[in-house]
């Protein structure tokens, strides 16, 4: 990978719209990484802004409130058991947008992280987050 | 003592949460401080991403909103 994206900026909104929150997996295997990548190439192109998953998990009471007030979530998964969606689900967020990388054909152990396979998650989170 | 943070950058809404929250603090009779916080750096260190927001003994209760008087005085009961 050349250029790996950088991760999420600090915000700016002052009283504007909720932003859209970008939540990725981040998992272990490679799959995970391609999520991980994806989410902040996504940011760094402005789609959205990556927000910290374990946040969630961990019910840290900004990233919980920053969330309930996002216009948009995109939960990106990289392998079948659903980290992300799951974490979001058991955080009270039912209303969200969801990938798996698995539905593109990255399987788990098989895929390599490349721009290509980068590529082809960002530009479904693209159409996702789109409107 | 409670502490009452107020995060955002000096927006009029952001100043109208600080005065709400001063108002909770006289309408409760709590002892409590509200101080205003404008820096992007200490914002972020709560997980924030949008403003205003109130904290309250460091946890956030409530983000991009402009709460009354009577909501923020329910957190300080």
């Amino acid at each position: 990978m050349e250029n790996e994206p950088q991760a999420a900026k600090p915000p700016e909104a002052c009283c504007g719209t909720g932003p859209k929150l970008i939540f990725a997996c981040s998992g272990a295997a490679d799959v995970g990484k391609i999520s991980d990548l994806a989410a902040r190439k996504l940011t760094a192109e402005g789609v959205g802004k990556m927000f910290c998953l374990a946040g969630i998990g961990g019910r840290v009471s900004g990233i919980m409130e920053t969330t309930r007030v996002a216009t948009a979530i995109l939960a990106i998964d990289g392998c079948p058991l659903d980290c992300a969606r799951k974490t979001l689900e058991q955080g009270g967020f039912a209303k969200y947008e969801h990938i798996r990388l698995g539905d593109l054909g990255m399987e788990k152990g098989k895929t390599a992280p490349t721009d290509e396979s980068v590529a082809k998650v960002v530009d479904l989170g693209k159409s996702r987050l789109a409107g | 003592m409670k502490l009452i943070q107020i995060l955002g950058t000096g927006c009029p809404k952001c100043e109208k949460l600080k005065h709400n929250a001063e108002e909770a603090v006289k309408l409760s009779g709590t002892e409590a401080t509200v101080e205003k916080i404008t820096d992007i750096g200490q914002i972020t260190s709560f997980g924030v991403m949008m403003t205003p927001a109130l904290v309250i003994d460091g946890e956030v209760k409530a983000v991009g909103k402009v709460l009354s008087p009577e909501e923020i005085k329910k957190f300080l009961e």
